[in-house]
Order: structure tokens, then C-alpha cells, then sequence
């Protein structure tokens, strides 16, 4: 198998408890890019300009280019402005965000320095998903280190740039992924979505300007900074710039997350994780985490992992959630367990998707149960219509999305289970 | 301006309109549940999703601001998809209780589903049932119709400044409600109410009693606190059901207080007067209209006839009407007495001497919201004036400094920028401190009487910060509340925050204390009529209500005219009030109420309040607002004004041939012109003593609690069961409390001149050392002397 | 109400927000109040909001829109277990199964000595590492097979 660059997980040992650490960084090269920075006086546009050379797009989901946002926050306001990084990784297959705060925390921690520098930023919050308390705890001794050797607090590496950098952990709300959900968890309130406009880059955190990106985004840009933004596109492809961590999960031999090149067939990517496990067929696969439509396995073998690639093929990359199915599966056991899955985390704020998520849910869990009703296929199908686009936030979509790709895809199936209650599989 | 076009009209509208304000423009209804025009944008409900053009998916016309060319479509097929989308998932959990639910017939909910919603459910599932929570005596609720709009969330945050109620949970698993086991005690909860626009908030006070399609909606105004906020009264055979808010944005906007909202259960009260009632032979009975007020004539023209005219004293209430006011001082002094007052709670009087005209807010009620400073002197402004410290906190909220001088430092619920909060005998001083801050800062030149009493006092960092304050902000307003209108030295407390708007170019503002405080003025119901600025005719001046009331005055008056008052909760000093009163030799209460009157009075003439008769208020800022009846006279009680003209016609006095209160309004109103004009706070300088303000032992700093403020809400006994009602308690300061070795719960005993009342000891760090905070107006503590003074103490 | 320590903690958590931000810290001074207390009453959530300067419903308002918050008394152990669609593929329904055998409870029950409650958890960012479940939401414990599971539950009985 070809041996790809890596750009965030190269050169990490993962068997050393103290790769991690500062030291070690430092021998990776890291605060390098930092420090060429300062050393070669690169100004702010300059870097928002290789940003935008390299293509990077927003490695949590909705993939907007990183430096289109970047140019965004207004450049001559005068009171504090905010940088979040947003680590509440909690859409269901996803985990790259907590191997690269488990075992290269300070890739983050320069990637938001860079991004601070170049938006004139003086404090940036880090927003953990709750869950991996072990990673928030790495966090927080991580930046303890980067302060204590002058990468983080005032006149940083002897600048006149000053940044401090905070982690602020969640506590069990997947809804708080949404970047504005994310912002009222940090002013101590309910992550409950705010309607934009206003953009975040104008009322933010604490409504000032905000810009935020995904933990992934931010560790791209210390190497596009070291190696410039072409290269960084020339790792992938036109449009879909750089390397990805794809997580892969479900039915394979070796879950996990494999850091490739935008556009690597889909196949390959399977390969690398060792396979179908137990030689199985594949069914189907959710190719960007469980919000995003499935594809039957036929379609996926012959797709290649970029946004362009997986929206033509009827998906979306997303945040690179990889669910492999196999023919065992039970698409609607499968389904309703998503369902389930938003209806629980359904912040409660829109009337569509406060209803309408319970509603699908309960729908799908009486078709699991025997109890479905050959016209609940249309009722759902045209519920899901009624929520997608009507809500505040993407929660809504999310929850619709999924419904409506296995009714397009394996709608036998769920016809089948009604009529004779129970599994095709 | 923005050029769009809505429905294919074309408009022009301002920049930062929503799409919803576009569409109110052109008259274009968009349906809704979550917006309200006075709260924040939630876009929560998607109720009002439209079609936009070359937008993918339909926008909340609520949150979507327009933009140039852009074009709207409120009614397409998109749009009304989405609308009936969004009805249908709104409809899944809501109950089907219609026919019992109070909401029925002036429910959003029930109106958009008419017209958005289909007969027939697709949803089969289980529906959700949410437990009803207890938010005290006023709010009842019906959790399960509740649709999550948060109106009456953002309604705390926002308008009433303490957020009592949240929305716990998520998902559909959300539920409106307040922290564990606690009531919503806000002077304001009542508005959420209205602002539910389905049936899980209701009164509770009015639950189950009518179908809303069964009640007349008559228009009054309040009669309570001095904005005079406009009211709808609801009425079934002939009894007052509801009021609701008659919505005037320049007064109360589109909100009630609960005083205001709720006082009606006490028109309805047991206590109620249905005849007429003499004394004879120390026998209370009750008779006919002619025998009773033949019984006051007579008595009336005996104390004349022996002791002249001066002999009689009148007291009126400023609840009271214009046309009420007029004709009781009109009675009087055609008997020859200018001995008539209304400013009952009022202790101090010197200002008369000086005062130039009116004392009214200063200012139109909306310019509160736009100051830009505000100093308020002695106010308790959140219960005293509920809808002005609504007021107050929008202004606040868009930057003003707010400054307090005060004797308590009960929570504004917003944010105060400087407190000074003194003793009762520190006021004068602290004013005095602010205004030589002032002059040391802008070394403008002041009244030489004024000048040589500032030497006298020295400049604190707050007092200095308050007068930067006014100074450095603009426009600044200075306001007198209640406790400086009742507070011993009014007249310097007056003088001085004169002086002070003088050197700072702040407008001056009186809170009138009741709904006709200006009205009454404008009456002439007070001692002297130069100070409404009406003709004299050379007359002189009469007693005030404190000479009348005055234990120890010499030229004690004979017989007492009392109109709507109730002399041991509505005067200054109940305990020298009842005195003299009791000691008269005739007493007649006109009142609505039979109350503790049968103890000190010979006649009493039932009369109808403010929903019973026709009559005008005069607001605080000056404002006529003249009302209808709006049921008719409960038994064979009588509009006031009516029973006064047929008394005065008995008298045998002349000009009492009134057939309408128009007729009354108008002849008063007619000779004098614009009431605007006879508006004013200014007061001649005088010296001004600080040291008459010294008392030496503990000083009690005396209020009138929300509900304890006028006949009719101390009879409302839903507002009798909330928080703000609780019976009086000694509030001391924790150095105090030490000094005295008094513990919470203690039970003391009070004692103010020859009365003592017995009460709990409360403990409150919003009390100045040496100070026991004691309300009037109770049962309990009638039996005290003024308002203000020395007490003693004595653990019990 | 909460000891010294606690409040030393939360006072860590402030200092990382604006000074008129202090509301910012709820998240964190709830989740230390709770390890202190197991759980939040309504007296622990008041005593925060008067800590922080926030209306009480305010505080509960945050307490009950997490769901990794316990409003009411848990085991000394409490357990959850993802069952979300990546976990289940991989055998997170077979560990929530064999936990419910193992401490004869099911979800939301605490057993009979009060050591353990069982919970339900959506996804844990850790999709790779299934089975995994959340030993009193700090612990994350990975690859939880039948034998890895019996050995956890003898280090807690211990």
C-alpha cells in the first residue's frame, strides 16, 4: 500500500504514554511554524492567503473554507474578539478529534495560535466534548506546558503577539457540535442553536466577533504555514485540499482513524482498516457520521473519500465518519437506533424537530416492533420533509436526512418488516 | 431605507426590518406564536416560515432581516406548506381540551389551526402529558397544552428583570417551568398570561369562571398607581370578571402591573357597602338613601351652626376622581371651610410656601426609557410604581447610569450603577453631599441660602460618583418617590434634588403616589388653591391633612367628611388619625367598603368605585384620562360625585345642578385650560436646616406595601396570598439585630408614641444600621405612630 | 455547602471567562459539585446560582439540559454504556446486555447495595474503541468484551 504524507498523526508513536508532550512535539517540528512566522515577520493576510491557497475546508462537517471564514472576522474592531475550537465531537462514528488531542495536542494548540495571529485574536476558548474527560484533562496539561514555556500568554516567543487559551469542557449534549449551540454552552446556558444572521464572525461568543473551526481544521494549518498552501492542496485534490482523518467504524477488522489523502478511494480507505470483518459483504456504509444519507456498499466501492466525490455519489463527507454495515445488518434496527439517537438529543427550541424527531422515532420503533403499518413508510418519508430545511439549526436535517436515504435506498427492507414483522436479515 | 416586495407589492422599509415588520406594514398577516413585538427574537415556534426568493428552503419572517430586492412570498405554496407543516407538529402533543381550556375563543393556537390545520391527525402515537406546576395564587397552569414558545421565559429576562421561569430539559422532553418548589413573584407575572398564546398559562384567579366569548370588553383606567394605565375591564351580568391591558404605548405599553391586573376580585368583595348605615343610640343600622344623608345634613349644619364652617376637615382620596375630588372641596367650602386635603400619607408640608404649581413626573411617562441618567430619591420603585421601573429598566438597558438614594436597598432588578442607602435622618445630608459634589465640579453659582447650608456637609466617594453620574450623562432625570413624598423633611428633600436638576440641567420628577395625586391638585382638593394654580378668591388657607389629622393640634376640627379612605391604612400617623377622627362629633365615610368604619364614624354612604361610575384620573404626567362605568352600581351603592351633588344639594348650596360627571369635568375643567400648563416642580429656595433631621434612638423607615396601597387591593385576596403581601415583620439590619440581641423569628415589641404593635423579626442587609423597617397600612401595625421617627424596642 | 476545595476548583474554572462572565463556569461548577456531592439537589444547584450570581432556574435550566448531570441520588458506580449505531455494530448492545445480567438492573436502575447504576449513553467520541462505557462520566473504558467487563466490576467491587 502506498505510504501517504500525513500531516497531523505523522511521526507520533502510539505506543509512547509521552508522545503527546511538549518535548516530544518539539521534535516533531512543532511550534515551528509558529516560529517562522515571527522569525520571516509573515503578516496576518499572508497567512489567511495560504489558508486559502491550500483548500482547506471545516473538518467538523459542513466543510466551508477555512479561509474564506477566516477573512470574515472583522480586521479593525476594537474590542476583544474570540477564537473556539470546537472538539465536542459527539456525531455518532465520529472519534478523530480525540486521537489528536490524545496523542498531538499541541498540533491544536499551534494551529490556534496561527489562527489567532491572523485574525488579531487574544483569547480562544477549546470546547471538549464531555465525555472524554481523560482528553479534557490532557487539554488542560497541554496548555499548562504551552504557557509554562511561553508558546501561550503575552509577547508570545518575545512578539508583541499575546494569546490565552482555555478549555472549557461539555457535559453530554450532542447538539453543542452546532457552532452557535457550542457558544451559548461556553456563556453558561443551554446549548440551544441561535437563529444567524447574525453570523458568528459578527455577534460571536459573548456577542463578539467569533470564529470558529473544528479541531481537525486547526491542526491542518501549522503544516500548510511550514510547507505552503499549495502543497498542502497538492496532497489531495483541486477543491478538496490536504489530508483528512477518516474514522472508521462498524463492521471492519481494524476500526479506527486513518489520516489520507482527500480523494482516496473508498476501497483503499476499507482496506487499511483491515477489511470487512469476517469477509463479509458490504451492505451499506454512512460515509460523513450518522447524519449524513447512507449509501448502498455497491455505490460506496466505487467512490473516492473527498466532498466532491461522496456529494455526487448522494451523501455528504461531513465530519469523515466512516460507518461500515455489512449484510447482516438490520436496516431498521439500524435506523431506529438513529432515530432514537436525535430524539434524545433534540435541543427542544423548534416546534419541527422538538416534535417531529419524536414522532419519526416512535414511527420507526413500531415498524421494529411488529407494528408498523404499510403507510407509515410515506408518513415518514414526508415527515422527514416537514422537518428538513424548517429549523433553526441542522439538528433538524440531521435527524431527517438519515430517514429519508434508507427509505430511498432500502425501502423493501422496511416493507418487508412490516409485513411479516420481522427481520429480512 | 430598503426597497422589497412582498406578495408582489412593492415597499420600502427601514434598514433592519425583519420580513415580519415589513409585512405589519403592508397590513400582510404572517402566522405566529413566538414573536411578540416587545421581545427578543427566539424563531423558535417556525410558525411564520415564508417563501423567499432564491433562498433554498423558507425562512422565519420573525428573524429574516430584509435586504434590497428582495422578494417575499407570505402566502405561496412553499410558504403555506411549511406553515401547515409546522401547525400539524404543533398539534401532535397539544391536547384536545378546547371545550374546558379558559384560552378557548382568544387562543392563538385554536385560530392559526382553523385556518392551518387539517381535521384529521396522522399521528397514532401516545401523546405527551406534562405535570402542572404550582407558580402561587395568580398563574394557574395547564403544562400540557404549553407549545415551548418561551414568551414567558424571555418576558422574565427581559421585561420584568428577574427570569423566574426557565425551560428545563430538551427534546421533547422540555418543560416550562420555575426552580424546584418556587412561586413566580414578580409584581409583573401577570403579563405572561397574555403573552401565552395558548392555554398553559391562565389566571387563576378568574379559571373556570366564564367563556371568554361571554364577556363584554368595556375600556377604564386604573385606579391605583399614578400612570393611570388603560384597562379593559371584562364584565358578565353586571359583575367584573377580568382586566386585561388596553394596550397605549406612551403609558403602559401593552403591559399591567398584577395591581393593576388583579385588584378587581376586591369590587367583588364580601366587604362591599349594599346601603346606606347610621348610628343611633350607638345601634349601627342600616336605612334608606333620604334618611342617611338627612342625618348628615343635619349634623353637618349643627357643626356649622356651632362652630363654623372651619370645623369641618374633608379628606379624599388621590384614588378618588376628578369630578369626586371637585365637588367634595366644593362642598366644604361652600360650608365655609378650606380644611381639605388629599395627600393623606403626606407628614411634611412647609413646601406649600414655596412650591410653584403641580408637582407631576416632569416628563412624559415614555422619556423614563430615554434617559440616559436617572437619580431616584427615595423609592420603593419596583412596588411603588411597577410599570415606571419597567420603565427605568429599559433605560438601563440602553446605557443609563441609575443612581439611588434610599433608605432600603431593595433589588431594582437592574443594574444600579451607585447606591447611597441612608437612614430616614440622613436623606437631607446626602442630597446635600450630591449637590456639592456638583458645584465643587462645575462651580456654578447656587442660591446664597442654599450655599452656606453645603459648607456644612462633606462629599462621599458615592455621593461624588452620583453627581458624576448626572453630570457626565445626558439626558439625566431626577425623580421623588413615595418614601420622600411621606418622609418628615419632604420640603428639603424637594429643595435640593431642585437644585441639584437645576446644576446638572436634569428635568425634576415627582411619582405621583396615586392614580389622580395631580388630578387632585387640579380639584382643589388641598388646603390652599394657589397650589393648583386656581383662583383663590383671596380665601385663606385651609388645614392640610396632617393638621386635620394632628393629635395634638389645637384647632382641632368637629366633624370629619372622609371620601374613599380608610383613616388607619391611608394617613400618615393611623394612631393620632384614629384619635382625632374618634374624637369628633360627627364622622361621615363615603366608602365602597364597610372596613373598621362602623368603629369611629356616625354615618356611612355606600359608594361605587372606579368600575361603577363614569369619572376622570389625572396621571402622574399630567394626562386626562376620563372613563364610563363599566357595570352599574353593586345594590344601592352611588357614584360619589352623585352622592355628594344631592348632599350638596340638601345643604342648600348653590351651582350643584350636575346631571352628568361631564358636566362636573367640564366646569372645572373648562375656566382652567391645558392642565400641562399648571404642571410644574419648581419650589422657592428656602434655608435649609440639616440638623432638624436628627432623631437619636432607632428610626423606623415606614412603606406601604404593594397591596396594602388603596381600598379595593387590600380587599383582592388573590394579591393578599402572594409573597409581596405577607403580614408586617420588623426588618433590621444585622448590627442592629446584634446591638439588640435579637435572633430571626424573634418576636418583638414595637413601641411609636402611645401604640406598640407586636411583630417578627426579619433580618435584611438592605437596611441602614439603626433603622427597623415597619409597613404601614396592616392591622398590625395601625396601632403605630407616623411613618418615620423614633421606636423603641423590646424583645418579648 | 461545597467544601473548600471545591470552591478552590470552581474558582479556576471562573477565572478562565471574562470577569462579567462569571455564568460561564456553571458548566464546570456543576460537574465539580456533583463529584463532590454524587449528585445535584435543588439546594446544591441554588447554592451554585448564588456562587455565580445566576437565577436558580437558570442553573437548572443547564443541570437538566445535560444529561451527564444526575438530578437525582446514583450508585456509587454509575455505568453507561453507548449504544449508539458505531457501538452496536461492534458489540455495544452485548455489553450493555451482559452488564444488565451481571448487576441484575436494568438502564436508569441502581442495584440493591447501592454500589452501581446502569445508564444509557449516546455517543462518546470514541466510535473506534467499542464497546466503551463511562465509569461516573470521568472514566472511559475501551474494548469492553464480557472478561474486560467482569474485571472492571471486581476492581469496583474491591
Amino acid at each position: 500500500m502506498t505510504q501517504h504524507t500525513q500531516v497531523i498523526l505523522a511521526g507520533i508513536d502510539f505506543a509512547d504514554p509521552d508522545t503527546w508532550r511538549l518535548t516530544n512535539y518539539l521534535k516533531r517540528g512543532g511550534y515551528k511554524a509558529l516560529r517562522k512566522i515571527f522569525s520571516e515577520k509573515i503578516s496576518p493576510e499572508v497567512v489567511i492567503d495560504e489558508v486559502k491557497k491550500s483548500a482547506l475546508r471545516g473538518r467538523g462537517g459542513a466543510g466551508f473554507p477555512t479561509g474564506l471564514k477566516w477573512s470574515f472576522m472583522p480586521r479593525q474592531y476594537e474590542g476583544e474578539k474570540y477564537l473556539v475550537c470546537n472538539s465536542d465531537e459527539g456525531e455518532p462514528g465520529t472519534f478523530k478529534d480525540r486521537d489528536i488531542m490524545r496523542f498531538n495536542p499541541h498540533i491544536l494548540i499551534e494551529g490556534m495560535l496561527i489562527a489567532a495571529y491572523a485574525m488579531g485574536i487574544r483569547t480562544g476558548y477549546n470546547y471538549v466534548h464531555g465525555e472524554i474527560w481523560d482528553v479534557y484533562e490532557r487539554m488542560e496539561e497541554a496548555v499548562e506546558e504551552a504557557r509554562s514555556a511561553g508558546f501561550l500568554g503575552n509577547n508570545i516567543l518575545g512578539s508583541n503577539f499575546s494569546f490565552q487559551l482555555y478549555n472549557h469542557h461539555g457535559y453530554g449534549a450532542y447538539i453543542c457540535g452546532e457552532e452557535t449551540a457550542l457558544l451559548e454552552s461556553i456563556e453558561g446556558k443551554k446549548g440551544q442553536p441561535r437563529f444567524k444572521p447574525p453570523f458568528p464572525a459578527n455577534f460571536g461568543l459573548y456577542g463578539k466577533p467569533t470564529t470558529i473551526n473544528n479541531t481537525e481544521t486547526f491542526a491542518s494549518v501549522p503544516w500548510i504555514i511550514l510547507n505552503g498552501g499549495e502543497k498542502y492542496l497538492e496532497l489531495g485534490k483541486p477543491n478538496n485540499g490536504g489530508t483528512k482523518i477518516f474514522s472508521v467504524s462498524g463492521h471492519v477488522n481494524k476500526p479506527g482513524n486513518y489520516e489520507v489523502p482527500m480523494g482516496t478511494p473508498f476501497a483503499e480507505l476499507l482496506e487499511l482498516a483491515g477489511g470487512m470483518r469476517g469477509g463479509r459483504k458490504l451492505k451499506g456504509c454512512i460515509p460523513g457520521g450518522s447524519s449524513m444519507p447512507i449509501l448502498p456498499g455497491e455505490v460506496m466501492m466505487n467512490t473516492n473519500m473527498d466532498y466532491d466525490s461522496i456529494a455526487k455519489a448522494g451523501s455528504m463527507l461531513g465530519s469523515g465518519a466512516v460507518i461500515i454495515m455489512d449484510e447482516t445488518t438490520c436496516m431498521v434496527k439500524a435506523l431506529e437506533r438513529l432515530a432514537y439517537f436525535y430524539y434524545e438529543e433534540s435541543c427542544g427550541q423548534c416546534t419541527p424537530c422538538r416534535e417531529g424527531t419524536g414522532w419519526l422515532y416512535r414511527i420507526i420503533n413500531r415498524i421494529e416492533h411488529g407494528k408498523g403499518r404499510q403507510e407509515d413508510l410515506d408518513l415518514l418519508d414526508n415527515l422527514a420533509d416537514n422537518i428538513q430545511g424548517r429549523t433553526i439549526c441542522a439538528l433538524g436535517d440531521a435527524a431527517a436526512m438519515p430517514v429519508r436515504a434508507m427509505l430511498k435506498h432500502f425501502r423493501d427492507e422496511f416493507a418487508y418488516h412490516i409485513e411479516y414483522k420481522k427481520c429480512m436479515v | 431605507m430598503i426597497n422589497i416586495e412582498i406578495n408582489g407589492k412593492q415597499l420600502e422599509v427601514p434598514k433592519g426590518s425583519t420580513v415580519m415588520d415589513a409585512a405589519k406594514q403592508l397590513g400582510i398577516y404572517i402566522p405566529h406564536f413566538c414573536y411578540h413585538k416587545k421581545l427578543s427574537i427566539a424563531a423558535n415556534c417556525r410558525m411564520c416560515l415564508v417563501q423567499i426568493e432564491k433562498a433554498p428552503k423558507p425562512l422565519p419572517a420573525c428573524a429574516t432581516p430584509a435586504t434590497e430586492g428582495m422578494k417575499i412570498f407570505t402566502h405561496s405554496d412553499q410558504a403555506v406548506l411549511a406553515q401547515k407543516g409546522v401547525m400539524e407538529f404543533l398539534l401532535i402533543n397539544h391536547p384536545l381540551d378546547c371545550p374546558i381550556c379558559d384560552q378557548g375563543g382568544e387562543c392563538q393556537l385554536q385560530d392559526l389551526a382553523v385556518g392551518y390545520g387539517e381535521s384529521a391527525s396522522r399521528y397514532q402515537e401516545a401523546k405527551r402529558v406534562v405535570t402542572n406546576k404550582n407558580l402561587g395564587p395568580l398563574i394557574s397552569t395547564d403544562m400540557t397544552r404549553c407549545i415551548h414558545c418561551t414568551r414567558c421565559v424571555r418576558f422574565g429576562q427581559e421585561i420584568a428583570g428577574i427570569m423566574e421561569l426557565g425551560m428545563s430539559g430538551r427534546g421533547e422532553h422540555s418543560e416550562i417551568l420555575s426552580f424546584v418548589g418556587k412561586t413566580v413573584d414578580s409584581e409583573l407575572s401577570g403579563n405572561v398570561i397574555d403573552l401565552c398564546p395558548v392555554g398553559a398559562l391562565v389566571s387563576k384567579p378568574f379559571r373556570y369562571s366564564a367563556r371568554t366569548w361571554e364577556l363584554s370588553r368595556r375600556k377604564s383606567i386604573s385606579p391605583h398607581c399614578g400612570l393611570g394605565s388603560n384597562l379593559i375591564v371584562q364584565v358578565k351580568q353586571n359583575r367584573v370578571m377580568r382586566i386585561l391591558p388596553r394596550e397605549n404605548e406612551e403609558i403602559n405599553e401593552c403591559w399591567l402591573s398584577d395591581k393593576d391586573r388583579f385588584s378587581y376580585e376586591g369590587l367583588n368583595s364580601e366587604d362591599r357597602l349594599s346601603k346606606p348605615m347610621i348610628k343611633r343610640n350607638n345601634q349601627w343600622i342600616t336605612c334608606d338613601w333620604q334618611e342617611a344623608l338627612l342625618f348628615v345634613v343635619q349634623n353637618l349644619k349643627a357643626c356649622v351652626s356651632q362652630y363654623g364652617g372651619r370645623a369641618i376637615g374633608a379628606l379624599g382620596s388621590p384614588h378618588s376622581t376628578l369630578e369626586e375630588l371637585y365637588l367634595l372641596q366644593k362642598l366644604v367650602r361652600g360650608l365655609g371651610s378650606n380644611n381639605i386635603d388629599h395627600r393623606l400619607r403626606q407628614s411634611d408640608f412647609r413646601a406649600d410656601n414655596y412650591q410653584q404649581g403641580i408637582p407631576w413626573l416632569g416628563m412624559p411617562i415614555a422619556e423614563v426609557s430615554n434617559l440616559k441618567s436617572i437619580l431616584i430619591i427615595g423609592s420603593n420603585l419596583r412596588k411603588d410604581h411597577p410599570l415606571l421601573a419597567l420603565r427605568v429598566r429599559q433605560a438601563v438597558k440602553s446605557g443609563a447610569q441609575l443612581s439611588i438614594v434610599n433608605s432600603t436597598d431593595d433589588d431594582l432588578l437592574t443594574k444600579v450603577a451607585q447606591r447611597a442607602i441612608v437612614a430616614p435622618s440622613e436623606l437631607v445630608r446626602t442630597l446635600a453631599q450630591i449637590l456639592k459634589a456638583i458645584i465643587e465640579y462645575r462651580y456654578v453659582e447656587i442660591a446664597d441660602k442654599i450655599k452656606e447650608t453645603l459648607t456644612k456637609v462633606n462629599v462621599t466617594d458615592v455621593t461624588r460618583a452620583i453627581a458624576n453620574n448626572l453630570v457626565s450623562n445626558q439626558p439625566a432625570g431626577i425623580f421623588l418617590g413615595n418614601l420622600s413624598q411621606h418622609h418628615p423633611n419632604y420640603s428639603e428633600i424637594f429643595l435640593l434634588a431642585q437644585e441639584i436638576a437645576k446644576v446638572t440641567s436634569a428635568k425634576l420628577g415627582v411619582f405621583g403616589e396615586a392614580a389622580n395625586s395631580v388630578g387632585a391638585y387640579v380639584a382643589g382638593a388641598i388646603p390652599n388653591r394657589k397650589l393648583g394654580n386656581l383662583t383663590t378668591n383671596g380665601e385663606e388657607v385651609g388645614l392640610n391633612a396632617i393638621q386635620m389629622l394632628n393629635a395634638e393640634a389645637v384647632s382641632a376640627c368637629k366633624a370629619y367628611i372622609l371620601v374613599n379612605l380608610e383613616p388607619e391604612y391611608d394617613t400618615y400617623n393611623p394612631q393620632s388619625a384614629l384619635e382625632r377622627i374618634k374624637g369628633a362629633e360627627f364622622v361621615v365615610s363615603l366608602s365602597s367598603y364597610k372596613g373598621n368604619i362602623t368603629d369611629y364614624a356616625d354615618v356611612i354612604l355606600p359608594i361605587a368605585p372606579f368600575t361603577e361610575t363614569s369619572g376622570t384620573f389625572i396621571n402622574t404626567e399630567g394626562r386626562v384620562q376620563s372613563f364610563n362605568g363599566v357595570v352599574s352600581p353593586l345594590a344601592e351603592a352611588r357614584p360619589a360625585w352623585k352622592v355628594l351633588r344631592v348632599l350638596a344639594n340638601l345643604l342648600e348650596l348653590k351651582g350643584f345642578d350636575y346631571e352628568t360627571s361631564e358636566q362636573v369635568c367640564t366646569e372645572l375643567l373648562s375656566d382652567y385650560g391645558n392642565v400641562a400648563d399648571h404642571l410644574n416642580n419648581r419650589i422657592n429656595e428656602f434655608t435649609v436646616n440639616l440638623n432638624e433631621a436628627n432623631v437619636n434612638g432607632i428610626e423606623r423607615i415606614g412603606e406601604v406595601n404593594i397591596y396594602q396601597s388603596d381600598p379595593i387591593v387590600r380587599r383582592a385576596s388573590s394579591l393578599q396570598l402572594t409573597r409581596d403581601a405577607h403580614y408586617p415583620r420588623a426588618i433590621i439590619s444585622p448590627s442592629l439585630m446584634e446591638k439588640l440581641g435579637l435572633r430571626v423569628g424573634d418576636k418583638i415589641t414595637i413601641k411609636q408614641g402611645v401604640g406598640e404593635s407586636q411583630l417578627e423579626v426579619e433580618q435584611s442587609e438592605s437596611i441602614p444600621d439603626n433603622c427597623i423597617r415597619i409597613a404601614s397600612a396592616f392591622n398590625q401595625t395601625a396601632t403605630l405612630g407616623g411613618m418615620f421617627g423614633e421606636v423603641s424596642v423590646k424583645r418579648m | 455547602m461545597l467544601s473548600t476545595e471545591s470552591l478552590k476548583k470552581i474558582d479556576k474554572e471562573i477565572a478562565k471567562y471574562p470577569a462579567d462572565q462569571k455564568q460561564s463556569a456553571v458548566m464546570s461548577a456543576l460537574a465539580i459539585a456533583q463529584t463532590e456531592k454524587g449528585w445535584l439537589s435543588s439546594e446544591t444547584m441554588d447554592f451554585v446560582a448564588n456562587y455565580l450570581d445566576m437565577p436558580p432556574i437558570a442553573v437548572y435550566e443547564v443541570a437538566t439540559f445535560y444529561n451527564m448531570y444526575n438530578l437525582k441520588p446514583v450508585g456509587q458506580y454509575k455505568i453507561t454504556v453507548c449504544t449508539n449505531l458505531p457501538c452496536a455494530l461492534s458489540g455495544g448492545n452485548d455489553a450493555a446486555n451482559y452488564l444488565k445480567q451481571k448487576l441484575g438492573i436494568g438502564f436508569n436502575e441502581t442495584s440493591a447495595d447501592g454500589r452501581f447504576t446502569l445508564k444509557e449513553g449516546e455517543c462518546m467520541g470514541a466510535c473506534g474503541d467499542a464497546p466503551v462505557l463511562l465509569v461516573n462520566n470521568k472514566r472511559m473504558c475501551s474494548f469492553m468484551s464480557n472478561e474486560q467487563i467482569d474485571r472492571l466490576l471486581e476492581e469496583l467491587k474491591k
